[in-house]
């Protein structure tokens, strides 16, 4: 093989990769939270809604989870500006994500939910508490006790999943490999090097989430 | 030589000391019944016997084989041993027939049309002939131990290993286990059984060993174990299962 | 003059879609055997194997897709070789399946109780003659609804080739795109034809759990 790997100009511009990495946690970070209230008002109208909330939330999260995200991204970003809506590659990136996000959470938080033993809620209910007092000291520790493993491995997808929002134009870490590419004409060693910067990031979200979750759940 | 004898051995289980000095031994064609708490150590001793548990030190012979050996070839001294497990542990993809006949044909290499005889055989042994076709997911939990029972016996073995094989099972289904032992008891098979059926081992045994602390702490004939305890343990035990 | 989208642009995305069902069962294919490899190195496999497949498994399970596939298509080059968008995606999604199949089959033979490796044992049988007779068969049945639910994975990620220009639906849908300037009905109509190929095998898959769930609760 006669090609010589060159990997400084990378190095040189590692500030710039860093940034992208910074907006990566920062999107996902965001549409994390934004996607898991979207899963608990979802999982809410699927387990307590009324028929027609059922079936907009079954259709909702049956629609993004058999589609790619690409493809939704797309209609985002591409499609509705030309229904008149017009806006930025951060905002489209968000909302997509976001969408994507809520149909996976909804399904969790609901799994979460029905793990709950019923008897548990009977005990509730005959000790005189109300719907919202079961559901806020009975049910939402334990669910969020279950459903934790599932969540942090959903954060890690969608940390890596963000990178396709590269494709409509928003600046995180896969757009600044793009726009070092352009510059430089070393793609190998750039997405090598990014692909690496990715490897830390969800190994070292495992980690914390392994971290966190063993102290937050202790002593139950 | 005795069948199976079992020499000093120790056996923990990381820090926890499980089996302080066992000894025994055990002759072709005993009944021999180990009784005691539970924590006693019963239910280990007797997976060391066909290996499934490692000793720290001690000697295991079993068929004139030592079974802690490294060098010991298991898998064919365990077509000698046969074992039957509490959870019974059926293959639960296979036929009652295939449970049967599996370790036959492919261990023994033996011919298809004699394995299938021999499942048929044992089968009546156990009184469940109508049941070759079955699936275990069908039965229930006590014809499921009486298959278990007659798959070890299709490998013909020189002794039986029964790890508390009624315990899991509904009050009314254990009768016909039992019975199943007694005849197998009758025609001369060497047995080891961990039991709490105090009455059965008191029937069938010709010994009784009570464990207690990881110890073989008394032996006996039954009549002399349930009716004159030599220590204050045994004594307590007898008292709290009668 | 755009174009109207019509029956004619729904064909093209038709034809696009061939290519992305051809693209999944090659993915499919390959990473099966590449996933059997790896299950197989991981439960019976020396030290040092088994810590290759974990960091293989580790690595593409801890990277974005499109970097792989990035990674193939700009890799192979530099090796001197000259490979076809096909050969590209092709070896990457396989790759890409057989660390994720693999991780699932392994999960599935070690789901069978322990007690079902004694039992066998104890009848004399040997190390293949349990997994032929005894695990094998159980752990298969296990693993049919998860290996099913991969597939639609595998054709959800088969949209990522766009990006290296291969045509599949989702390329095919961005070509269509340039012609009718209609974005959002045509990035729609390749979304519901992808919701048509994937929805009945996460059905199926689902159905399968269900019937996995009643056999076994007893």
């Amino acid at each position: 093989m006669s090609y010589n790997f060159n990997f400084t100009p990378i190095w040189n511009n590692f500030d710039l990769l860093l940034q992208g990495a910074l907006v990566t946690l920062q999107l996902s970070a965001t549409t994390m939270v934004f996607g898991l209230l979207v899963g608990l008002v979802g999982a809410s109208l699927k387990l307590w809604g009324p028929r027609p909330g059922r079936w907009i939330a079954t259709g909702y999260v049956d629609f993004i989870r058999n589609t790619p995200l690409l493809a939704q991204l797309f209609i985002v970003y591409f499609g509705l500006p030309s229904l008149g809506v017009r806006i930025s590659a951060e905002t489209a990136a968000v909302i997509g994500l976001t969408i994507y996000m809520g149909a996976y959470a909804t399904e969790i938080v609901r799994a979460g939910i029905t793990a709950i033993p019923k008897s548990q809620i009977e005990a509730g209910r005959c000790l005189g508490m109300s719907h919202w007092q079961v559901f806020r000291y009975v049910i939402v520790f334990p669910a969020l006790k279950t459903v934790y493993p599932a969540l942090t491995s959903q954060f890690v997808l969608l940390m890596l999943g963000s990178s396709l929002v590269s494709l409509i134009s928003a600046k995180e870490l896969f757009h600044v490999a793009a726009y070092l590419d352009s510059r430089t004409f070393l793609p190998f060693e750039i997405y090598l090097v990014v692909s690496l910067m990715y490897l830390a990031m969800s190994l070292g979200f495992r980690v914390l989430f392994r971290v966190v979750g063993h102290f937050a759940f202790a002593k139950t | 030589m005795s069948l199976i004898r079992i020499e000093n051995v120790h056996k923990s289980f990381g820090d926890l000391a499980v089996l302080n000095g066992v000894s025994l031994d055990i002759e072709e064609g005993e009944i021999v019944t180990i009784i005691g708490r539970s924590g006693s150590g019963k239910s280990t001793l007797l997976r060391c016997i066909n290996g499934l548990e490692k000793v720290q030190s001690g000697e295991i012979w079993a068929d004139g084989v030592q079974v802690n050996d490294p060098a010991t070839n298991l898998r064919l001294l365990r077509q000698r041993l046969g074992i039957v497990f509490q959870s019974y542990n059926l293959f639960p993809h296979l036929t009652v027939e295939r449970n049967i006949t599996l370790a036959p044909q492919v261990v023994q290499k033996r011919a298809a049309a004699d394995v299938r005889q021999v499942a048929v055989d044992v089968l009546r042994q156990v009184g469940l002939e109508s049941k070759i076709d079955a699936y275990p997911i069908q039965l229930s939990g006590g014809q499921q131990q009486r298959v278990a029972i007659a798959r070890s016996l299709a490998m013909a073995p020189k002794v039986m290993l029964l790890d508390e094989i009624t315990s899991a099972l509904d009050p009314e289904l254990i009768g016909d286990v039992l019975k199943v032992l007694e005849d197998l008891a009758r025609q001369g098979m060497t047995m080891v059984l961990v039991t709490h059926e105090m009455g059965f081992a008191r029937r069938v045994s010709s010994q009784v060993v009570f464990m207690h602390e990881g110890r073989v702490w008394e032996s006996g004939p039954p009549d002399r174990i349930f009716t004159k305890p030599e220590t204050p343990e045994l004594a307590t035990f007898i008292q709290s299962v009668l | 003059m755009f174009r109207d989208f019509g029956v004619d642009e729904v064909g093209l995305l038709l034809k696009g879609a061939q290519w992305t069902v051809l693209l999944s069962f090659i993915a499919f294919i390959g990473g099966s055997i590449v996933g059997l490899v790896v299950a197989a190195v991981r439960v019976v496999g020396p030290r040092s194997l088994n810590a290759l497949a974990t960091g293989y498994i580790q690595a593409v399970q801890g990277t974005p897709l499109l970097g792989q596939m990035f990674l193939f298509f700009f890799g192979f080059s530099i090796m001197g070789l000259e490979v076809s968008a096909w050969v590209a995606v092709s070896v990457s999604l396989i790759l890409f399946s057989g660390a994720f199949l693999g991780d699932i089959w392994r999960g599935c033979i070690q789901a069978i109780p322990q007690t079902q490796w004694e039992a066998s044992s104890c009848l004399g049988l040997g190390f293949f003659q349990q997994m032929r007779y005894v695990i094998l068969p159980q752990a298969l049945r296990i693993a049919i609804p998860p290996t099913v639910g991969f597939f639609v994975q595998i054709i959800k990620n088969t949209s990522l080739a766009a990006v290296v220009g291969f045509v599949e639906l989702l390329r095919a849908g961005q070509m269509v795109t340039a012609a009718t300037f209609k974005p959002f009905t045509v990035y729609l109509a390749v979304a519901l034809i992808y919701f048509a190929l994937c929805y009945p095998l996460s059905l199926w898959s689902r159905h399968l759990e269900r019937k996995l769930n009643v056999a076994h609760s007893h």
